[in-house]
């Protein structure tokens, strides 16, 4: 049998994805330009059963997750910028409490109102530090409709695997665009649920590092009754503030996203067997990126392009070994070199980073990255 | 027999947090035996709080319980009602975490008429912070910073429930500690977005900056204002003035959120 294909608009993908993993649950407040996945969400949920709200406000919707998440029910919220720094609050209370959800965060310009139609790549530290306090960060930066579509599923996978938010970042130009996607066949991707408790009620801790660092989730509703706080917390879910627990616990929340660093990084090598100049790049600065090596490549230049699929956990492992090889990095982007920075973080001083930075709401062109290429080579 | 609490009471979580003459344990004890009246099955009830001296209450209780962020209580709750109907979903907390910081959810939840009970200890004053002033504090009063006396006019509470779209509105207090299950229990069973504020006391940071002597002064003061509203009928408005209504102050019969959410389901299932 075929498989059914569309043409289809990135965040329309994004919603299909989220159907797709099992969501039951969207709360989500309108804010351009992401609101199309609250449309598609209103319209497809109800016909699985699953519910959609509107709230209040955008911090309403990322407690409204939470509370349904804890139900044992796949939850989902889209956002943009100054909704994302709304959000920020209540992603700290589901990465205290270990509550998976996801975060479908369209970026578009900032600080504040910004340029709400204009693209941007802006919100990729807000994803790590944005909420306050140490935590886990997983966040995916996907580049096309297919891969918004299939990333979505991995966020919801992750999210549910290490019982932790996940944010998922297309800019506005990969979320607003159409293209042609394949829909996988139910079963194709892999769907992973969050593990239920093995123990018997009376036994059961929401936070027993007995099972590892990440312990089984139960869900409220059923005979598993358990308290959850956004208080630092002992095993058992009750407010310590015991330093040697809140360290142990601080650690192992951390601790369960790094040490999985491998399991969760995911990146594309695109003609880097024999590359001296390597542009990093996501999303679709990416595209505008691949196309400049092509060009470059027929100009003589040896080019490559590693594309981050994850963006956190970052691929500070591959680009320290990738700095020892190559002549330079160019890290295009959009914003003044959150990712730039990143880069240079990690490689210690191996390589030259020359940066591409426009926070001017238009994208980079391939030409920009070429002439950066030629400059440098 | 007296009445046995510690079928509700989480084992090893006792004492709680709470000053000496605070009320919030009356509270406590007049929502279990609401609980129990009706005979809930706590794993089947979610207890729902926010931020402050109130909003620890649900860590005591035996029930599923979930001590969220300062006030996203009707928030958190309206995710966990919406995702699980059945669920018996009570909210809790104080007067500046429910009508100040969570106020937008508040009102919110009350329009939705989503059916949810909320019992808001209004000791008109933040506790927890040490006595600031909250969006209930009696204008004139004292408090850490309204050193020269409160500026500000403050919510009815009651009032601001109504006039937001809650369907059960009820007031008690702490003194009337007897009426308290029965407030409760009657909004529980009410199908509907319910509210019971119960006027509470802090003595440690509003009494003492407000004069009063002891607990049982603050206590005889929620006694001599209280007038149940069957009684306010028969006085005049002279006779009411600084008096406070008590007892079920509005009660009415709505679509409920989840109910009306549930024929949506139908509705999408149905269409082509």
């Amino acid at each position: 049998m075929a498989k059914k294909v569309a043409f289809m608009q990135g965040n329309e993908a994004g919603a299909h994805g989220a159907l797709y993993a099992g969501c039951k649950f969207f709360a989500g407040y309108p804010i351009t330009p992401s609101t199309e996945v609250a449309e598609v969400m209103s319209a497809e949920l109800p016909k699985v059963g699953g519910k959609f709200i509107q709230m209040e406000d955008e911090i309403g919707a990322m407690a409204a997750l939470i509370g349904a998440s804890l139900t044992g029910t796949k939850a989902l919220t889209s956002t943009s910028g100054p909704g994302f720094s709304l959000k920020q609050e209540n992603i700290g209370y589901a990465c205290i409490t270990e509550v998976p959800c996801v975060i479908f965060n369209v970026m578009r310009g900032g600080p504040s109102t910004g340029m709400p139609t204009g693209p941007s790549q802006s919100d990729i530290m807000s994803a790590k530090w944005g909420t306050h306090g140490d935590h886990p960060a997983i966040c995916l930066v996907p580049a096309s409709v297919q891969e918004i579509f299939e990333e979505t599923v991995r966020a919801f996978n992750l999210s549910e695997k290490y019982r932790t938010p996940v944010t998922i970042m297309p800019d506005e130009i990969v979320a607003h665009m159409r293209e042609r996607i394949v829909f996988p066949e139910p079963g194709e991707l892999e769907v992973i649920n969050r593990t239920a408790p093995s123990v018997p009620p009376e036994k059961y801790k929401p936070y027993d590092t007995s099972f590892g660092d990440v312990p089984p989730l139960a869900a409220f509703g059923t005979n598993y009754r358990f308290h959850v706080t956004g208080l630092n917390k002992m095993e058992d879910g009750f407010p310590t503030t015991k330093a040697a627990i809140v360290q142990a616990e601080e650690e192992r929340q951390v601790r369960k996203v790094e040490a999985n660093a491998d399991d969760i990084i995911k990146y594309e090598e695109y003609l880097m067997d024999d590359a001296d100049i390597v542009v990093v790049a996501f999303g679709s600065t990416s595209r505008s990126a691949r196309f400049a090596v092509n060009e470059a490549r027929k100009q003589g230049i040896k080019a490559g392009l590693f594309r981050l699929i994850t963006f956190w956990p970052f691929p500070e492992k591959q680009l320290l070994a990738l700095s020892k090889k190559v002549k330079a990095f160019i890290t295009p982007e959009m914003n003044l070199g959150m990712c730039t920075g990143v880069v240079k973080g990690c490689i210690e001083g191996n390589a030259p980073v020359h940066g591409i930075f426009r926070v001017d709401g238009e994208p980079i062109n391939p030409g920009q990255i070429l002439d950066k290429m030629k400059e440098v080579k | 027999m007296a009445f046995d609490y510690d079928k509700y009471i989480r084992p090893g979580k006792l004492p709680h947090i709470w000053c000496p003459g605070c009320g919030h344990g009356i509270v406590m004890k007049g929502l279990i035996r609401a609980i129990d009246s009706l005979g809930l099955d706590k794993n089947n009830t979610a207890i729902v709080s926010g931020i402050g001296c109130a909003s620890r209450l649900p860590g005591y209780i035996d029930c599923c319980t979930l001590h969220t962020a300062h006030g996203r209580a009707a928030a958190f709750a309206t995710g966990v009602k919406m995702a699980k109907p059945e669920m018996n979903v009570i909210l809790c907390g104080g007067d500046g975490d429910g009508t100040a910081i969570g106020g937008n959810h508040f009102i919110h939840a009350c329009r939705r008429n989503i059916d949810m009970t909320y019992i808001i200890m209004n000791n008109n004053i933040y506790g927890m912070t040490g006595g600031q002033f909250s969006p209930c504090t009696p204008t004139g009063a004292k408090a850490s910073t309204t050193p020269y006396g409160n500026p500000d006019p403050a919510f009815d509470v009651a009032k601001l429930a109504i006039g937001a779209g809650a369907t059960f509105v009820a007031r008690g207090t702490a003194y009337h500690a007897t009426q308290i299950d029965k407030l409760i229990a009657e909004a529980i069973q009410h199908k509907g977005f319910s509210v019971v504020e119960i006027l509470d006391d802090c003595p440690t940071t509003y009494g003492r900056r407000n004069k009063f002597k002891s607990v049982i002064e603050m206590m005889n003061r929620l006694k001599d204002i209280a007038v149940p509203v069957k009684a306010a009928e028969k006085m005049t408005p002279e006779q009411l003035e600084g008096k406070v209504l008590t007892g079920v102050l509005y009660k009415q019969e709505k679509p409920e959120y989840t109910t009306e959410y549930a024929k949506v389901i139908e509705r999408a299932k149905g269409a082509k």
